[in-house]
């Protein structure tokens, strides 16, 4: 199959889309910039013309309510918002309407709108560029949100918010853009709140959302040298999330550690610990990991971005913990 | 006046003022359904600001778009929303437009063109907007109206708006309703001057102040607008100065607004958008009997109305996380 990176899986989304869907347009600020979405938009506006690829003043409010607007009027519009920060300015359309819109009318009218926002971090952006908040729009009945790991997911769960014909909140991550992986040239859809199965294995179930898939498949390698079994779960989709993917797998493991790069405080590892705890609190054999950023807004200097963000290390020891002292004795040894 | 506007001929001016008619009776009936205790969804009412609703929606197509607030009962009727069906909602009731979901201030009529009405204020500004850039970009020739009140212009929605529209040259028309009042506090307690108008031109998009009160000036005002809309000239604001009667929300009239809007309100009460629109068919030669017959039959409408609802069903709490989401089949019938 063909290899391509993230982003561009991404882009051909849009343009497949695009291509194949009159009602479809974007809009958004950076839509015409060659480097505000890295390659994810490149030259569509070439492509597709600067009516539907529509480049936008600096209103994330009216831009968002405009695409929902667009959408309950018979369009499949893609909101872009290039930093999920700059995306709080537009809570209101999002969270009062397009999450509200089908609910107080009777089901009679759809929203069915993208959006999408782009989470960055790193590179001393300090925290107004670097914020994850996928747990505040989870938390809001009417909306879904999917976070694709892979460039595979990635294409796949675009095309299936476009036609989903409701809300959807489309949740990138810049550090995943030059991942790659294989894509198939068609259109295809990934199901919306269906997970992927990364790693089968037998001691630990490790849950995984976007960005840090990658970081546990890292950390399940490190743990099978120590002779530790980790299955890994790519979430793809927190609302909604596959329970019973999760329960199933600790219902074999016994042991759960969940990898979210957003705060942990009411984020949305607790919403998949609590589910355990109530729902498959017998196969537990040891208290669940959160491996979560800590509660603080992201730092800009270097050397305590180091501190924050998780780190294939920290994943480790998250699983040590819910192995207990003699393994995480194997684990120091075998390290 | 714009030159070209064409005045409303006396057949038509009838039937608006059959809309104004359905839409006070209406809303005294609400208010009297609040006092018995019979109707609890809190209702924001617009009796004394009819001829804003009427006259934009008559200068409209059927498949329009319009866009509401918390005070919307009119915006429903006049762009031909059922009137039962909006009883049956105020009642929350299954055969509501909204089918109980909603309540007063979420009303809906899709089927001619109202595609939503919310109370967060001015949230459905730059909704509207969107559905006006579904127009353009399908080249479909259907105008986008979005209703609001003096207090939604404080919001930045409202601005956004504007320049949005002003940019693209989109088919909307910005009808603010103002009543000089948000709430309890008046229009020069949220602003150094009475200058909405002005982000007009701000945002390099025509305004017009007219008088909100006066159906004619209202119709003809929008017709110009329709026009420049419907031929890629861009929006319009209009601000149409009225009064609302009653308090910001339930029955009463002056219950949490003071003795200073008490003596406005007798000055508005002499301006009644009804017996202007009554007096100028009455020179138009339209009888006493006709005009009775249309208070008539409205009433007997409304009475029917109120049956209708209060005999309907209610939402049964087995339904509480039904429409959350909508499904792909109601979804393609809506998008065909």
């Amino acid at each position: 199959m063909r290899v391509i990176n993230y982003a561009a899986a991404i882009r051909e989304a849009h343009a497949q889309l695009l291509d194949a869907d009159e009602r479809v347009f974007l809009i958004g600020q950076g839509l015409w910039s060659p480097w505000y979405a890295g390659s994810s938009l490149k030259d569509l506006d070439r492509q597709f013309g600067q009516e539907r690829i529509f480049d936008s003043p600096v209103s994330e409010n009216a831009t968002t309510s405009a695409a929902i607007g667009a959408a309950i009027a018979g369009m499949r519009p893609i909101v872009f918002h290039p930093r999920m920060d700059f995306m709080l300015l537009a809570v209101d359309p999002i969270v009062n309407q397009a999450a509200n819109w089908s609910y107080v009318f009777g089901g009679q009218i759809p929203v069915p709108v993208v959006i999408r926002a782009v989470i960055n971090r790193r590179g001393e952006q300090g925290a107004q560029h670097s914020q994850a908040l996928q747990a505040m729009y989870a938390h809001v009945p009417g909306l879904k949100v999917v976070m694709p790991a892979t460039p595979y997911d990635a294409k796949g769960l675009l095309i299936a918010a476009v036609r989903d014909g409701n809300p959807v909140l489309y949740i990138d991550d810049r550090v995943l853009y030059e991942q790659t992986g294989d894509v198939p040239e068609e259109m295809y859809e990934v199901e919306i709140g269906q997970a992927a199965i990364r790693r089968v294995g037998r001691d630990v179930t490790i849950v995984a959302t976007s960005a840090m898939v990658p970081e546990a498949c890292q950390a399940a390698d490190v743990l099978a040298e120590c002779g530790i079994d980790a299955e890994l779960i790519d979430l793809r989709s927190i609302t909604p999330w596959d329970k019973n993917c999760v329960l199933s797998s600790v219902a074999k493991t016994g042991r759960l550690v969940v990898v979210d790069a957003a705060w942990k405080k009411a984020g949305f590892a607790a919403e998949v610990s609590a589910t355990v705890v109530s729902e498959a609190f017998e196969a537990l054999r040891a208290p669940i990991q959160r491996v979560c950023l800590p509660d603080a807004p992201a730092p800009a200097a270097t050397v305590m971005e180091g501190a924050y963000y998780i780190t294939v290390d920290d994943i480790v020891a998250a699983v040590g913990c819910t192995l207990g002292e003699t393994n995480s004795r194997r684990m120091q040894r075998a390290g | 006046m714009d030159e070209e506007a064409k005045e409303l001929d006396c057949e038509h001016l009838r039937q608006v003022y059959r809309t104004m008619v359905r839409i006070r009776l209406f809303e005294e009936r609400v208010a009297d359904l609040i006092e018995s205790g019979e109707i609890r969804t809190p209702c924001h009412l617009c009796i004394g600001q009819e001829a804003i609703a009427a006259g934009v929606c008559a200068a409209l197509r059927r498949d329009d778009f319009i866009w509401g607030a918390h005070r919307s009962h009119g915006h429903y009727l006049a762009k031909g929303g059922d009137l039962k069906a909006l009883m049956a909602e105020i009642f929350c009731r299954t055969t509501g437009c909204s089918r109980g979901r909603g309540g007063s201030m979420h009303i809906c009529a899709p089927e001619v063109g109202l595609m939503g009405t919310v109370p967060i204020v001015a949230a459905t500004i730059p909704i509207a907007v969107g559905a006006g850039l579904a127009s353009a970009l399908r080249g479909d020739g259907r105008v986008s109206v979005a209703f609001f009140g003096d207090g939604a212009t404080e919001e930045g929605h409202f601005h956004e708006s504007l320049n949005l529209t002003a940019l693209r040259k989109l088919p909307v028309i910005f009808i603010c309703e103002n009543n000089f009042y948000s709430s309890h506090l008046s229009l020069l307690q949220r602003r150094a001057h009475d200058n909405i108008i002005d982000s007009a031109a701000a945002h390099a998009v025509p305004g017009v102040r007219l008088d909100g009160n006066d159906l004619d000036e209202v119709f003809s005002h929008t017709v110009a607008a329709v026009r420049q809309a419907r031929n890629g000239q861009g929006p319009t604001l209009l601000e149409c100065r009225t009064f609302r009667w009653r308090g910001h929300v339930g029955p009463s009239w002056d219950r949490d607004v003071g003795v200073k809007r008490k003596e406005e309100l007798q000055e508005w009460l002499k301006r009644d958008p009804l017996q202007h629109t009554c007096r100028h068919l009455l020179q138009l030669g339209v009888g006493h009997d006709v005009l009775d017959d249309i208070r008539q039959a409205a009433g007997l409408e409304i009475d029917a109305a109120v049956e209708f609802a209060r005999r309907s069903p209610r939402p049964q709490p087995s339904e509480l996380t039904e429409h959350i989401f909508t499904s792909s089949q109601e979804t393609s019938a809506q998008c065909a």
